[in-house]
């Protein structure tokens, strides 16, 4: 545990950037945006992965989700800064994610500012690159922009794996399982049973948590609001089978409520992209983070909030979600089913 | 007593491994029905795995068994039906009032809304609860929790009762309250199947099996089975064959 700790506080919970992915839009392509774009290539805080061709793509590229930022250079890039002294860079960024937004934004002007020193040093007349920056999807920079879906995740996992598991291994604990299971109840009817209240907290936890963000903190729905509901069920039933599945591993509330809180909050905290951006961990933890639930439904509410993308964006997330829930079910009725023999 | 000529529980051969270790090992018996039946044994002896097989939320391993006349391996749900029991762990909500413990159960065996005003009425009355129906079972008494728990258990008028240790942790009048429960049920031809490690309640039973390392290694009257070891009372019996 301690090791698992140091190492995950030691890598992950780090706001500094590495490899972030971001794409060029180049309409100029003259000697220097080719070098401003070999800098910002070259150093270990960016990859270039994509090259636009016209501004059309610029959209479709953040809806995807694909790239933090992409940088525009105007047309006659060289040309301009040669003529007026002034040459402009456009910087898009992704604000989903307010903090790395801004570390992008300051990383990428200082390249674009270490270029026209260098430039400087064998001419008089001073060049200026001026950057231009836009947060795409969040325009002021709100911070609440990544709490929310951030604490609306916890709040849900919370609800419904841990209380899900405590009250099942509550019923084990005081015997009453035992009662009901020489019932003629079938087991997955008194799993149901439990389940339902907890089902009911959920949604109800996750539409006052949407609106609130709506009405307090002016949080935009840019997507169907519909989508948004369908997906937070989605989420909550995961969760509710990760429950069962604790559930069926514990023997006592406090194993299940370890388990829950060790096993689900701190990943869900550190590793879910919630507050430290998941490209900047090593590749390790990155891997791991792929099988958080949580990742992917921070995903999709953002996508559906922010960007207002539909299932045609979001169609992976959402099936991997599905897929983990019927895993952790399937899961959870064998290691039911051996427990019973 | 009213011990009628009519196999309500028949096992054979009945076995249940956990891998090599077998803690049921090929034990064979029959219960009539209306009988008291005595199930003794050491702690780890196989009982409480005996039992569960028997009341078909474990499936045995080898060996054949009938309870109520439906079979272990293909009929567990008809058995459920057939079935109260009462685990050793007090087993009702804390939380809930004795009568709200007693609605749910009831509920839970499909009785009718009618049916389970009437029976909690009446067994409120005959448990002397008037008065405390509506407190929480968890600031009762154990000694009262277990009487509740044996009606609640017997609330669907099942065939055969089975009683896991049920007088555990109680003291001699309410276990003699206890058993004279037990006795007007079996009157009224309700099959009585008890584990206990009481000695004094064995001798109470009709008959008696003693387990011993997953094997039955006596099965008798007390009375029989006291001239049989040669012993004062069923104490020494249980010790003499315990110690082998």
């Amino acid at each position: 545990m301690p090791i698992a700790q140091i190492m995950l506080f030691g890598f992950a919970i780090t706001n500094e950037i590495n490899n972030v992915n971001v794409a060029v839009l180049d309409l100029s392509k003259d000697v220097s945006t080719n070098s401003i774009v070999n800098k910002i290539s070259a150093s270990s805080y960016f990859t270039v992965t994509q090259l636009l061709e016209s501004q059309n793509e610029v959209e479709s590229i953040f809806k995807k989700g694909k790239v933090k930022a992409v940088i525009v250079f105007e047309k006659d890039f060289d040309q301009q800064m040669r003529n007026t002294g002034i040459a402009k860079i456009q910087l898009l960024t992704d604000a989903t994610d307010p903090n790395t937004a801004n570390t992008i934004n300051n990383y990428i002007t200082s390249i674009t500012q270490n270029y026209a020193k260098e430039i400087n040093q064998d001419i008089q007349l001073p060049f200026q690159i001026v950057p231009e920056s836009r947060m795409v999807f969040n325009p002021e920079i709100k911070s609440v922009f990544m709490f929310v879906p951030g604490v609306m995740t916890i709040i849900l996992m919370l609800v419904s794996a841990m209380m899900t598991s405590i009250s099942i291994t509550k019923e084990k604990e005081m015997g009453t399982m035992e009662i009901l299971l020489v019932s003629p109840l079938k087991p997955y009817q008194v799993i149901i049973g439990k389940v339902i209240p907890y089902v009911f907290l959920s949604i109800i936890n996750a539409l006052v948590i949407i609106l609130l963000s709506i009405f307090i903190f002016k949080m935009p729905v840019q997507g169907s609001f519909f989508l948004l509901g369908l997906e937070s069920v989605l989420f909550i039933i995961t969760s509710l089978s990760l429950g069962i599945l604790i559930s069926t591993i514990s023997e006592t509330q406090q194993t299940a409520m370890m388990i829950s809180l060790m096993g689900l909050m701190l990943p869900v905290i550190l590793l879910s992209g919630f507050i430290f951006p998941i490209n900047s961990m090593p590749l390790p933890l990155q891997v791991i983070s792929n099988i958080i639930p949580a990742k992917w439904f921070i995903i999709i509410i953002k996508g559906v909030m922010l960007k207002g993308v539909g299932l045609l964006y979001l169609w992976k997330e959402t099936l991997i979600l599905l897929g983990m829930t019927v895993f952790f079910i399937l899961l959870s009725i064998r290691k039911y089913k051996i427990r019973l023999e | 007593m009213s011990v009628r000529d009519e196999n309500i529980i028949e096992v054979e051969g009945l076995t249940k491994a956990f891998g090599d270790f077998k803690a049921v090992n090929e034990i064979s018996f029959v219960v009539k029905r209306g009988e008291i039946f005595g199930f003794l044994g050491a702690n780890g002896a196989g009982k409480t795995t005996a039992m569960k097989m028997l009341i078909g939320i474990s499936t045995p391993t080898s060996g054949k068994a009938k309870v109520a006349g439906f079979d272990v391996f293909t009929s567990a749900e008809d058995i459920k039906k057939n079935i109260g029991y009462m685990s050793q762990k007090f087993a009702l909500y804390d939380d809930l009032t004795v009568r709200e413990n007693i609605t749910f159960f009831g509920g839970i065996y499909g009785l009718k809304r009618q049916q389970i005003k009437q029976k909690s009425t009446q067994l409120i009355k005959e448990l002397g609860l008037d008065g405390v129906e509506n407190q929480l079972v968890g600031s009762l008494p154990l000694g009262w929790k277990q009487k509740i728990s044996f009606s609640v258990a017997m609330l669907h008028e099942p065939k055969i009762v089975f009683l896991d240790e049920p007088t555990g942790g109680v003291d001699p009048i309410t276990r003699r309250q206890f058993w004279e429960m037990i006795y007007k049920a079996a009157d009224e031809g309700t099959t009585i199947f008890v584990t206990t490690h009481y000695m004094d309640e064995a001798e109470y039973c009709n008959r008696v099996s003693i387990m011993v390392n997953g094997k039955i290694e006596a099965l008798d009257t007390p009375q029989k089975l006291k001239e049989q070891f040669k012993a004062d009372n069923m104490n020494d019996v249980f010790l003499k064959l315990a110690r082998g």
